[in-house]
C-alpha cells in the first residue's frame, strides 16, 4: 500500500487570524470546520476521521460533542507541535488509502495572542512557556534551570551553530522575513501587513542572539481546518481538488531535546530523512516545485529547511535567499505566499497547508502562475513531515 | 476574561529528579559533574537514559567527567523570559561539547556577551539552588591554567 496520489484536500476553513480575538480554542476549532466543510460541500456529519495536534485542546470527545456526530472511525494526533503540520496530511492520506475513513478532519486552533490566556492550564491560550511548571521532570529539566526557557531561545542556539558552520548572516534572515512580509501585504487575512525592509528586519531588536524580534513567528488568536477525501471522490466537491502526491514523517532530533539535538548528524535527523522519503515517493525533484511552504516559525529554520529538502546543499541556503530569493513572483523559489508564521499567522504550520491548496486552486493573492506542484513541510527540529500537493 | 499576569511563573523552575537521573543530581551535589558510560561499549552518554543508543546495552556505570569541554553554539538571551531570571538579562545559555564527547547546554558565569566564540575552552562550576538540586555551570579557562594542566 501507498499514500501516492490517494488522498486529496477537498476543503479549506479557518476563523479571522489576529492578535487577540478574545475566544476560546474551541469556538475557534469549530468556526474554522465548519468553513472547511462548507467549502467543500461536504456535512460535518459526514466526518468519520480526524488527524489532530498532540497539544490541541479541542480533542475528538469535544469535537463530536459539538459536531453531533456518533462516531469517528479513524482518530490520530501528530506529536510535538509544528513538527506534525505537514504530518497530518500524511496520517489522514493513510487512513483514506487504507479503508479506514473515507472523510478526515485536520485542525488546529490556538489563542495564543500575548494576552490571549483562557485558563491556567499550560496550553490554555498565551504564551505556555510562560507557564512552565517550576519543577521540571521531562527533558527541559536540562535546560530550563539555565535560562533557557523558550522556542525562540532553543532555536537562536540552532541557528547560532549553523552561522558557525556556513556563515549565515542578517542579511540572510532579513530576505526571508521581509519576503514573507511583502507576501502578508498582499493577503488582506494577515495579521502583519506594514512593508518591511532589510533595514527595518535590523533595526528590529534582539531577542536572543542571533535572533531579531522580526526573525520569530507572531503571537496570534485563530483556527483553520482541511477536510481530506479519497482522490476518485474529490472531483465531486465544490473546489478544485489539491491531490496528495506524496508524503513522508520521520521522527529525529526535537529542539526542546536540546541536549542531545546536535548528537546526531544533520543528514540523519528528521527532515533530511523524510527528504528522501518524499522524493522517492513523488517521482520528482526539488526543481519541479512551484511553490514551497516551509515551516517558518524562525528565519534561519527556513534557511536549514531549504539544504534539508534538497531545493540546494548543506550550507547554502544563505546565498539561496539571496535578492529575493523567496520573493513572489520571480524569487529562485517562490515560498510562503500567504505570509507564514511570521507575517500571516502562527497556527502551527496549518495555514500553511491552506495556502498550498490556494496555489493548486489559484486563489491565492500571490498566485504563481501555472502552479501544479506545491510542497509543505513541517517544523525541520522536530518529529516532522512534509507533502507535496498535485492539481 | 483571565489576566496574564495571574498564570505567569515567577519561581525559578528547578530540575525534579526521577529514578532514570537522580544520581546524576546528587553528583553534583557533592561537586561533581557524572554522566552515564556504557559498560559494553565505553561511550559515554548525556542526558541520563537506561539504554546504550550505540549499542543498546542496559550496562552502565556513572563517571565522573573532567569536567572540561569547549564552547559548540551558544545564545545571549536579551529577553523576554521568565521572571525568575529577568534580573541577568542579557545572559548567555551555552552548548558545551565535553571531553567525554557529550553535549551539555548551561551557562558561563562572569562573561561579557562578546567574550562567547566557538571552540572556547570551560570548566564546571557548581552553584546550589536549592537543599536538593546544584546546577552544573562553567567557567572560562585561561590560557596559563590550560598550559599548566
Amino acid at each position: 500500500m501507498t499514500i501516492r496520489d490517494r488522498a486529496a484536500i477537498v476543503g479549506i476553513g479557518q476563523t479571522p487570524f489576529a492578535k487577540h480575538l478574545g475566544r476560546s480554542e474551541y469556538d475557534m476549532a469549530v468556526e474554522a470546520i465548519l468553513a472547511a466543510c462548507d467549502d467543500a460541500g461536504i456535512s460535518p456529519r459526514a466526518i468519520d476521521g480526524v488527524v489532530r495536534y498532540d497539544m490541541e485542546t479541542t480533542d475528538e470527545e469535544n469535537l463530536l460533542a459539538a459536531l453531533g456526530n456518533p462516531c469517528l472511525r479513524s482518530f490520530a494526533c501528530t506529536a510535538w507541535g509544528g513538527g506534525g503540520a505537514a504530518s497530518t496530511v500524511v496520517l489522514a492520506a493513510q487512513a483514506i488509502a487504507a479503508g479506514m475513513a473515507t472523510t478526515v478532519l485536520v485542525y488546529r486552533s490556538r489563542a495564543r495572542g500575548k494576552q490571549s490566556v483562557y485558563g491556567r492550564a499550560r496550553h490554555l491560550g498565551g504564551r505556555y512557556w510562560e507557564r512552565l511548571d517550576t519543577e521540571l521532570p521531562g527533558l527541559n529539566q536540562w535546560h530550563v534551570p539555565h535560562g533557557l526557557v523558550s522556542a525562540f531561545q532553543e532555536m537562536a542556539m540552532i541557528a547560532m551553530r549553523h552561522r558557525i558552520d556556513y556563515g549565515t548572516t542578517d542579511d540572510h534572515y532579513g530576505e526571508v522575513a521581509v519576503a514573507f512580509r511583502n507576501h502578508a501585504v498582499r493577503n488582506p487575512r494577515a495579521v502583519m501587513r506594514t512593508p518591511m525592509t532589510l533595514a527595518d528586519h535590523h533595526a528590529s531588536r534582539l531577542v536572543s542572539d542571533p535572533l531579531r524580534l522580526f526573525d520569530c513567528c507572531i503571537e496570534t488568536d485563530g483556527a483553520v481546518a482541511l477536510l481530506v477525501v479519497a482522490a476518485e471522490r474529490a472531483r465531486d466537491c465544490r473546489e478544485p481538488p489539491a491531490y496528495v502526491l506524496a508524503g513522508a514523517m520521520a521522527a529525529g532530533r526535537h529542539h526542546i531535546r536540546l541536549a542531545s539535538f546536535f548528537e546526531t548528524p544533520r543528514e540523519e535527523d528528521g527532515a533530511p530523512r523524510a527528504a528522501r522519503q518524499l522524493w522517492d515517493m513523488a517521482g520528482v525533484t526539488p526543481a519541479d516545485v512551484d511553490v514551497a511552504f516551509f515551516y517558518d516559525f524562525f528565519t534561519p529554520l527556513v534557511i536549514m529547511g531549504l539544504e534539508d529538502y534538497g531545493f540546494c546543499r548543506r550550507g547554502e541556503g544563505g546565498p539561496f535567499v539571496e535578492k529575493g530569493g523567496l520573493a513572489w513572483p520571480h524569487g529562485r523559489l517562490v515560498c510562503n505566499t500567504n505570509g507564514g508564521q511570521l507575517s500571516e499567522a502562527f497556527i502551527h504550520g496549518l495555514n500553511n497547508l491552506n495556502e498550498a491548496v490556494r496555489q493548486i486552486r489559484g486563489t491565492s493573492t500571490s498566485p504563481v502562475e501555472g502552479c501544479e506542484l506545491a510542497f509543505v513541510a513541517g517544523a525541520n527540529t522536530d518529529p516532522t513531515g512534509a507533502v507535496l500537493l498535485r492539481r | 476574561m483571565m489576566r496574564r499576569e495571574a498564570v505567569i511563573t515567577r519561581d525559578l523552575p528547578l530540575p525534579l529528579p526521577t529514578l532514570d537521573n537522580r544520581e546524576f543530581y546528587a553528583a553534583a551535589r557533592r561537586g561533581e559533574l557524572c554522566f552515564q558510560r556504557c559498560a559494553t561499549c565505553g561511550r559515554f552518554r548525556h542526558y541520563p537514559r537506561p539504554l546504550c543508543p550505540s549499542c543498546l546495552s542496559r550496562e552502565f556505570a556513572w563517571e565522573r567527567s573532567t569536567g572540561r569541554g569547549t564552547v559548540f553554539t551558544w545564545t545571549i538571551v536579551r529577553g523576554p523570559t521568565l521572571p525568575a531570571f529577568e534580573g541577568n538579562l542579557p545572559y548567555n545559555v551555552v552548548d558545551v561539547v565535553m571531553g567525554e564527547g557529550v553535549h551539555f547546554v548551561s551557562q558561563i558565569l562572569d562573561c561579557p556577551p562578546e567574550a562567547i566564540h566557538a571552540g572556547m575552552p570551560v570548566e564546571t562550576v557548581f552553584v546550589p539552588v536549592s537543599d536538593e538540586i546544584t546546577l552544573v555551570k562553567f567557567r572560562r579557562v585561561r590560557s596559563e591554567d590550560r598550559q599548566s594542566r
